[in-house]
C-alpha cells in the first residue's frame, strides 16, 4: 500500500513546553487511522500542525509528495488536506448551504470580474458549487436541512454539515477531531457507517482523533496512541489496546490503581 | 416577500426615483442627491463592514482620495470629468492595498484604531500639502460634460447620482452573492474555519478593502464635480462615522438596509433641522440603544430567505438568536 | 542642550496627560477587552466639570489657593468617575457577551453622545479656564521649566503611585487580574465581577477626567473636540507600552510625550499628530505587544 500522509520526526513546542517530541508515522492510502492518547497528549496540536495552523518546531509533514510545513492552511486545503474542529466551528450565521459552498471556494476560480458581469462561466460555475454543495449535505443526509441556519440546528446535525463541509472540498485526506463527542450511541453507530461510505465513496484517507474507544475498534485499521506529545504505541486496534504502556497512560501504573 | 413582489417594490422605488425631480422643490432636490452620494459610500463600507467584517473607522479617506484626484487632475491639468474616474478608482485601490497590507493580520480592534488613524493622516496630509490647496481646499472645479452637454444643474447631478447609486447596488448585490462575497462572509463568522475551508484570509481582506476603496472614490469624484469646490473638513472623522452609522442602522450587510440607512442619516438631520445641536447627541444615543435593541439593524441581511426557501417562524434567526430557538428546532427535528 | 531639555520637561507634561488617560485605556481593555473609544472624551468632561466648578465656587486667579485648586481636581475626579461607571452600567454592560463589532460602535456612540451633550451644555466655542497659574519657574540648563509643570507631574506621579499601590496591595486590585484571565470562573468563586468592572471604570474615568482638568489649567482653554485627538493619542501611549500592562501605560504616555514634542521640533507643529499616528500604525504592525505587554495567545 502507497502511503498518504507522513509525519517524520515532527516536533513542536511552545516557548519551553513540548507539545509533540519527534513523531513519525505513515498512515496509508485509503485507510481508516486514529489517534488517540488522554488530554493533553497532543492529539489537536498534531491536526493543527498537519493544517498548517501550527508550524512544527523540526520535523516533516508530506502530502502525496507534497512538503507541507511552512504551507499557509489554505493552501493545504488546496493540496487536499480537509479537517473538522473539535469545538465546533461552523459558519453559525450563514445557511447549511452557503456553510458547505464553502469548501468549494478552493476548487473555483471566479473573480469579481465574472460575479460584476454575471458571465456565462460565472454562472456555470455557481451551479456547479450548488450541486457539489447538495451532493455533500445529500451524502450526509442533510439535503432537507439546506436553507436553515447552521446555528439553529441540533448539536448532531452540526457535527455532520461539519462533515459535509469538509468533503465539500474533495480532500485526499480526511481529519476528524473527536466527531462522536456528545453523540449518544445510535447516532455513534451512525456516525460509524458514515466515514466506511465516505472512505470508500469519496475514496480518501481517514485520520481520526477520539476518545470512544468502542468507536475505535469498530473502524480503525490502525491506532497511533501519544502521551505527553511521545507515541507511545502503533499497531492495530487489539494490540494497541492490550499493550501495558498504553493501558498505563490511560489509567496509571498497576500499583496507583485502586 | 416573494421574488415577484420584490421586483415590483424595486421597480417602483426607482419609478419614484426618477420622477422625483419633478415632484420636489430644489431644497429636497438637493438633499435627495446628498441622500444618492451616501447610497454609494454605505454600499461601499458595506462590503467591508457588513461583508467582510473588518471595522473601518476611516472610510471618508477613500472619498477624500476620489475627490482630491479628480479636482487635481480637472483643474491643474485641465482632464476630462470621465478620464479622472478610472484613475481615481486605480489610485484609491492603491492606496487601500498600501494601507490595508501591513494591517489586515491585525485584531478586528485594533484594525479599527488604525483605519482610523489612517483617516486622519490623510486628512492632515490634505491640509498641509500645496497640490491639495491646503485647508482651504480646492476650488473651480469645471463642471463634467457628455458630448457638448455640460452636467451643470441640480437635475442633472440628480440623474448621475442616481445611475451611480444603482450601478453601486447592483455591483454590490452581485458581488455579494457570488464565490467571492460568500468568501467574506466566511472570513466575518469565523477566520480560522474560512482558511481551513482554503479561502486566503489576507487576499480576500484586502480584495474587500480596495473593492470598498473603489466604491468611496467613485463617489468621491462625483462629489468634487458636483459641488465644483472641495475642503478637508468634508472628509472628517464625523464623515467616516455617519457613513458607518448608515451600514449598522440599515443593517450589516444588507443591501436594501443600507439604502434605506443612507436615506435615513441625510434625511433625518433635514427633518430635525430645528433641534440642529441636538443632531449629533441624539445619533449617538441612537448607535447605543440600535446596538442594545436591534444589533442587526433595522432591515437585518436575511441569509436563509432565498429562491425555494422554506421557512419557519423559528428559523427567523438574528444575530445573537436566543436559546429558545434552539430548542424549538431540537424538538422539531425529533419529531 | 537647552533646547533638548526644554523639549524633554515639555514633552514630559503631556506626557503624563497621556499617560493618565491610558492608564483608563489599559486597565479596561485589560479587564473586558473593550476599547473604550469614549475614554479621550472623559478627559474633556473632566476639563468641563473642574471649569464650572471652578467657576462656581469663584476660584479666581489668586485666592482659591492651592487647597482649592485640589479640592476642585479630586471632586471632577469623584464626579467623571461616577458618569465613567454609569456608562458601564448602561451602554457596556449588556453588551458584554455581544459580538465584538457591537461594542466597539456602542463606545463610538456614547464618544458622539458625550461630546455633543457638552457641546449643548458648555456651547461650542472655546472656554478660557477661570483659573490663572503663574509663569514663574527657575531655570535648569538653559530651559525654562516653570513651577506649574513641576506640579503637574509631580501631582500625575502622586495619582499613579496611587494607583499602583492599589492595583498591587487591595484585594480589588486582585480581582481585577483574576477577572482579566477568566471571567467566567471568577463569577463562580463569588468575585463581584461586575462590580469590579465598575471600580475600574471609575478609576479609569477620574484619572483621565484629573488629566482634563490639569491639562484646562496648563492650556487655558476648553473645547468639547478636545478630547479627541487625545484620545487617539492616549491610546496610542497604551499601545506603546504594551496594552493591558499598567506600567507600559505610565511609560508609553511619557515616551509618546517625549516624542510628540521632538517630532514637533523635528517636522514643525502641522505634521504632530501625523507623527503620532504613523507611530501608533508602525507599532501595531511590527510589535502589536509593545514594550511591556504580554504575548497574548489567539485561541485555535
Amino acid at each position: 500500500m502507497t502511503s498518504s500522509l507522513t509525519m517524520k520526526n515532527v516536533t513542536l513546542k511552545f516557548g519551553g513546553l513540548t507539545a509533540v517530541n519527534d513523531l513519525s508515522f505513515d498512515i496509508s492510502r485509503g485507510s481508516i487511522s486514529s489517534i488517540i492518547g488522554p488530554n493533553g497528549a497532543g492529539k489537536t496540536s498534531v491536526f493543527n500542525m498537519i493544517t498548517g495552523f501550527y508550524r512544527p518546531t523540526a520535523g516533516q509533514i508530506i502530502l502525496a509528495g507534497n512538503q507541507l510545513v511552512g504551507k499557509k492552511p489554505s493552501q493545504i486545503t488546496r493540496l487536499g488536506m480537509a479537517r473538522t474542529f473539535q469545538n465546533l466551528r461552523l459558519f453559525p450565521n450563514l445557511t447549511v448551504l452557503d456553510n458547505v459552498k464553502s469548501g468549494m471556494h478552493s476548487r473555483t476560480s471566479q473573480t469579481v470580474w465574472g460575479a460584476l458581469w454575471q458571465t456565462r462561466a460565472q454562472r456555470r460555475e455557481e451551479q456547479l458549487i450548488e450541486d457539489t454543495a447538495r451532493d455533500c449535505l445529500r451524502f450526509v443526509g442533510m439535503e432537507d436541512s439546506c436553507w436553515r441556519i447552521a446555528k439553529n440546528l441540533p448539536y448532531g446535525a452540526q457535527r455532520y454539515l461539519e462533515i459535509a463541509r469538509a468533503l465539500a472540498t474533495k480532500p485526499r485526506v480526511l481529519l476528524l477531531d473527536e466527531p462522536a463527542a456528545g453523540l449518544n450511541y445510535e447516532e455513534k453507530e451512525d456516525l460509524i457507517a458514515l466515514i466506511k461510505r465516505i472512505r470508500t465513496h469519496y475514496e480518501l484517507t481517514v485520520l481520526i482523533i477520539e476518545h470512544d474507544m468502542g468507536l475505535i475498534k469498530k473502524i480503525s485499521e490502525k491506532v497511533i496512541v501519544l502521551d505527553y506529545g511521545q507515541k507511545i504505541a502503533e499497531g492495530t486496534p487489539e494490540n494497541v489496546l492490550s499493550n501495558p504502556r498504553v493501558v498505563e497512560a490511560y489509567l496509571g501504573k498497576e500499583e496507583e490503581a485502586i | 416577500m416573494n421574488p415577484s413582489r420584490k421586483k415590483i417594490a424595486v421597480v417602483l422605488l426607482l419609478a419614484v426615483a426618477c420622477v422625483l425631480p419633478f415632484l420636489s422643490n430644489n431644497y429636497w432636490l438637493d438633499v435627495a442627491t446628498l441622500a444618492l452620494f451616501y447610497v454609494v459610500l454605505a454600499q461601499g463600507l458595506n462590503v467591508v463592514v457588513g461583508f467582510a467584517g473588518l471595522l473601518d473607522l476611516g472610510y471618508a479617506a477613500f472619498f477624500a482620495v476620489g475627490a482630491y484626484t479628480t479636482g487635481i487632475l480637472m483643474t491643474v491639468y485641465q482632464w476630462s470629468f470621465w478620464l479622472t474616474l478610472p484613475v481615481a478608482m486605480v489610485f484609491a485601490a492603491i492606496v487601500g492595498v498600501i494601507i490595508g497590507a501591513p494591517t489586515l493580520r491585525l485584531r478586528s480592534d485594533y484594525l479599527a484604531i488604525v483605519t482610523l488613524g489612517f483617516g486622519e493622516i490623510i486628512r492632515i496630509l490634505a491640509i498641509n500639502l500645496t497640490i491639495t490647496g491646503s485647508a482651504s481646499g480646492i476650488y473651480g472645479i469645471p463642471r463634467p460634460s457628455i458630448g457638448g452637454y455640460v452636467l451643470g444643474g441640480q437635475i442633472d447631478f440628480y440623474y448621475l447620482n442616481l445611475i451611480i447609486a444603482v450601478l453601486a447596488v447592483v455591483a454590490v448585490k452581485r458581488l455579494g452573492t457570488s464565490r467571492i462575497g460568500r468568501a467574506w462572509m466566511y472570513i466575518r463568522e469565523d477566520e480560522d474555519a474560512a482558511e481551513a475551508m482554503g479561502i486566503n484570509r489576507i487576499n480576500m481582506k484586502l480584495l474587500a478593502y480596495s473593492i470598498g476603496a473603489v466604491i468611496g472614490s467613485l463617489a468621491g469624484s462625483v462629489f468634487a464635480v458636483k459641488m465644483s469646490a472641495i475642503a478637508p473638513l468634508s472628509f472628517s472623522f464625523t464623515q467616516s462615522i455617519m457613513i458607518l452609522l448608515a451600514v449598522v442602522l440599515g443593517g450589516l450587510g444588507s443591501i436594501p438596509g443600507v439604502v434605506l440607512g443612507a436615506v435615513l442619516v441625510i434625511a433625518l438631520p433635514e427633518l430635525l433641522r430645528s433641534v440642529e445641536d441636538w443632531r449629533y447627541l441624539i445619533f449617538g444615543a441612537a448607535l447605543v440603544a440600535m446596538m442594545l435593541f436591534r444589533p442587526q439593524g433595522l432591515w437585518p441581511a436575511r441569509y436563509e430567505m432565498k429562491r425555494g426557501a422554506r421557512r419557519s417562524k423559528t428559523e427567523e434567526a438574528t444575530e445573537g438568536g436566543s436559546g429558545n430557538d434552539v430548542k424549538l428546532d431540537n424538538e422539531k427535528c425529533n419529531a | 542642550m537647552d533646547i533638548l531639555v526644554q523639549t524633554l520637561a515639555d514633552g514630559l507634561v503631556i506626557g503624563a496627560f497621556y499617560s493618565l488617560i491610558a492608564l483608563g485605556y489599559t486597565m479596561v481593555f485589560g479587564i473586558i477587552k473593550l476599547l473604550n473609544f469614549a475614554h479621550g472624551d472623559l478627559y474633556m468632561l473632566g476639563a468641563f466639570v473642574g471649569y464650572t466648578l471652578l467657576s462656581v465656587l469663584g476660584g479666581d486667579s489668586s485666592g482659591g489657593g492651592l487647597m482649592g485648586i485640589l479640592i476642585v481636581l479630586l471632586l471632577t475626579m469623584v464626579i467623571v468617575g461616577v458618569i465613567g461607571m454609569g456608562i458601564e452600567r448602561v451602554a457596556y454592560r449588556p453588551l458584554l457577551l455581544a459580538p465584538r463589532l457591537s461594542i466597539l460602535i456602542t463606545a463610538i456612540g456614547v464618544s458622539l453622545f458625550l461630546e455633543n451633550g457638552s457641546m449643548i451644555v458648555w456651547g461650542a466655542q472655546y472656554q478660557v479656564y477661570p483659573l490663572q497659574l503663574s509663569h514663574d519657574g527657575i531655570s535648569l540648563l538653559g530651559a525654562k521649566i516653570t513651577y506649574v509643570q513641576i506640579g503637574l507631574v509631580f501631582i500625575s506621579a502622586l495619582l499613579m503611585l496611587g494607583l499602583h499601590l492599589f492595583i498591587n496591595r487591595s484585594l480589588y486590585g486582585k480581582a481585577m487580574r483574576a477577572i482579566a484571565l477568566d471571567q467566567t470562573a471568577c463569577h463562580l468563586m463569588g468575585i463581584h465581577v461586575h462590580k469590579v468592572i465598575g471600580l475600574t471604570f471609575f478609576i479609569g474615568a477620574s484619572l483621565a477626567a484629573g488629566a482634563g482638568t490639569m491639562a484646562g489649567a496648563y492650556y487655558g482653554t476648553v473645547n468639547f473636540m478636545m478630547g479627541f485627538v487625545i484620545g487617539l493619542k492616549a491610546f496610542t501611549a497604551a499601545v506603546l507600552g504594551g496594552i493591558g500592562s499598567i506600567p507600559g501605560a505610565m511609560l508609553g504616555g511619557l515616551l509618546l510625550g517625549m516624542m510628540e514634542t521632538a517630532g514637533t521640533f523635528i517636522f514643525g507643529g502641522s505634521w504632530k499628530d501625523v507623527v503620532a499616528f504613523s507611530l501608533l500604525i508602525m507599532i501595531l504592525v511590527l510589535k502589536p505587544t509593545g514594550i511591556m505587554g504580554e504575548k497574548v495567545t489567539e485561541r485555535m
